[in-house]
């Protein structure tokens, strides 16, 4: 991950101020570090920091750990976390919002789930709709085309069925999309 | 269903819907028209966000959804939707807009400036929901018309359907789909990766971390006797059907096992053509399952 100088207090400061916007975000402060969300999450064995070192690291004033580690966009959002926490912290929303805070602050560089989400926003922004062949074509070419070479046989068994959207569909209404995304302020 | 009339619900397919996972929303016409259900797709729908354009840019997705919602609340009916991505995500935009008038406010805002509007009055369901809960188990009783109690089934939910938001079902145990595959007629059988995630993205993302999630889910289906596994989210089906060579080799056991829409397993209980409920379409062995152990009761 690219170093990028931002200053730790900063993202801290950036970070409480989103997830206080959230529904229920202020029950970051009651964590009790029990542990569940760890626990419960389906990929925290493959993270640099779980859930609950995530706020642990929050309190000690190290989020730019967690935030250059593998960590956020390893989250599935699966909502395991968020219904089973003893103190009700809506943490996948916590997630999405350090995920947001690392596309934002270009700490994301690398991760190729950021690449997808990416790659997926400029699709839904320029057809209105999802079209996943132009979704992976765009998500390869960033990441690794050879890496798309193994996925060429599940490809042509989609397309024999017919199953492959081979030219995106773009909604009538696409103009007055795009003045809607345009007309709303992120923060 | 006190009323007579057929009951009628706005119908949001969902991207997924119009290529890769056709056949889930061929299959859900095709039930909903032998249940007399209406089903009228929205004008002119767009992307919800799902869970992929949320980590980019929040209020955005929103507005993304509210827009569906907007479309949707001129109708005056309920919206019935089928990938649990959608259901969720809608839902979503729903239950902020409710939580936060100044929220509520930047997105009509931006929703008049595209010329619409939304008062957040559009109740979102899941057609598995409507089947289930509307529709009800005399009703789908009365309509099978085939005998499947050959098949063992792996009722999986996948994790979107119930959480975070656990009014329809339980967040962690629903048993929804269990109720409907045994008015059915099939076995259901002891699945307790009922909602476990398959990983969504993480599949192609993190493929290490895609594959084991996938995996346990089709190896617990495997252990517990199941010969088939039902789905009610496209991008499960993808993963579950797609790529069970690859998730084999990560959990070191036998993933070969058919997936199908509980939608696809309706139809078939209610004898509807294998045409009309797209079974070529499926990856696995679908059809030659069905032919094998579905017959006339």
């Amino acid at each position: 991950m690219a170093a990028t100088g931002v200053k730790e207090k900063q993202l801290t400061e950036e970070f409480l101020q989103g997830i206080y916007a959230l529904p229920d975000g202020e029950k970051i402060k009651e964590c009790i570090q029990c542990g569940t969300c760890t626990a419960s999450c389906p990929s925290s064995a493959a993270m640099d920091y779980g859930p609950r070192e995530i706020i642990a690291a929050l309190r000690a004033g190290m989020l730019d750990r967690v935030l250059n580690s593998n960590t956020v966009w390893l989250c599935v959002s699966c909502y395991s976390c968020t219904v089973r926490c003893p103190a009700g912290i809506p943490f996948t929303d916590a997630m999405y919002e350090l995920k947001r805070l690392e596309v934002e602050k270009g700490l994301s560089a690398g991760a190729p789930a950021a690449t997808m989400a990416e790659a997926f926003a400029e699709t839904v922004d320029r057809h209105g709709r999802n079209c996943e062949t132009k979704l992976l074509r765009k998500y390869f070419l960033r990441t690794s085309p050879f890496k798309a070479l193994p996925q060429i046989p599940l490809a042509m068994k989609l397309f024999f069925r017919g199953r492959l959207e081979l030219f995106p569909h773009t909604i009538k209404g696409i103009d007055g999309l795009r003045k809607m995304t345009a007309a709303i302020e992120e923060k | 269903m006190i009323s007579t009339a057929p009951p009628v619900y706005s119908y949001y397919p969902g991207c997924s819907q119009t290529a890769t996972n056709r056949a889930y929303d061929i299959s859900t016409r095709s039930v909903a028209d032998a249940l007399g259900i209406k089903l009228l797709e929205l004008d002119d729908w767009n992307c919800c966000g799902a869970t992929t354009y949320l980590p980019v840019r929040e209020k955005r997705a929103f507005v993304l959804s509210a827009r569906n919602l907007a479309i949707a609340e001129k109708e005056g009916l309920e919206l019935a939707t089928i990938c649990n991505a959608c259901y969720l995500t809608l839902r979503k935009t729903n239950k902020y807009m409710a939580g936060d008038p100044k929220l509520k406010d930047e997105i009509r805002g931006a929703l008049k400036a595209g010329g619409m509007d939304y008062d957040g009055s559009v109740r979102v369901r899941h057609f598995l929901d409507i089947l289930v809960n509307d529709l009800g188990e005399e009703a789908i009783r009365q309509r099978v018309k085939q005998n499947l109690s050959q098949l063992k089934a792996a009722c999986y939910c996948g994790c979107q359907l119930t959480r975070p938001f656990d009014d329809l079902d339980d967040a962690e145990y629903p048993t929804i789909m269990e109720r409907l595959v045994g008015w059915l007629g099939a076995e259901v059988v002891p699945f307790p990766m009922n909602a476990k995630c398959c990983g969504g993205l993480a599949m192609t993302t993190n493929p290490e971390v895609g594959q084991t999630l996938t995996g346990k889910i089709l190896k617990a289906a495997k252990q517990s006797g199941a010969n088939c596994v039902v789905t009610a989210c496209p991008l499960c089906q993808l993963n579950l059907e797609a790529y069970q060579d690859k998730v084999a080799e990560a959990v070191e056991a036998n993933c070969d096992i058919p997936v199908l829409y509980f939608t696809q397993l309706t139809g078939s209980a209610f004898g509807i053509s294998a045409k009309d409920l797209a079974l070529a379409d499926n990856l696995t062995p679908v059809k030659t399952l069905l032919d094998e152990k579905v017959g006339s009761r």
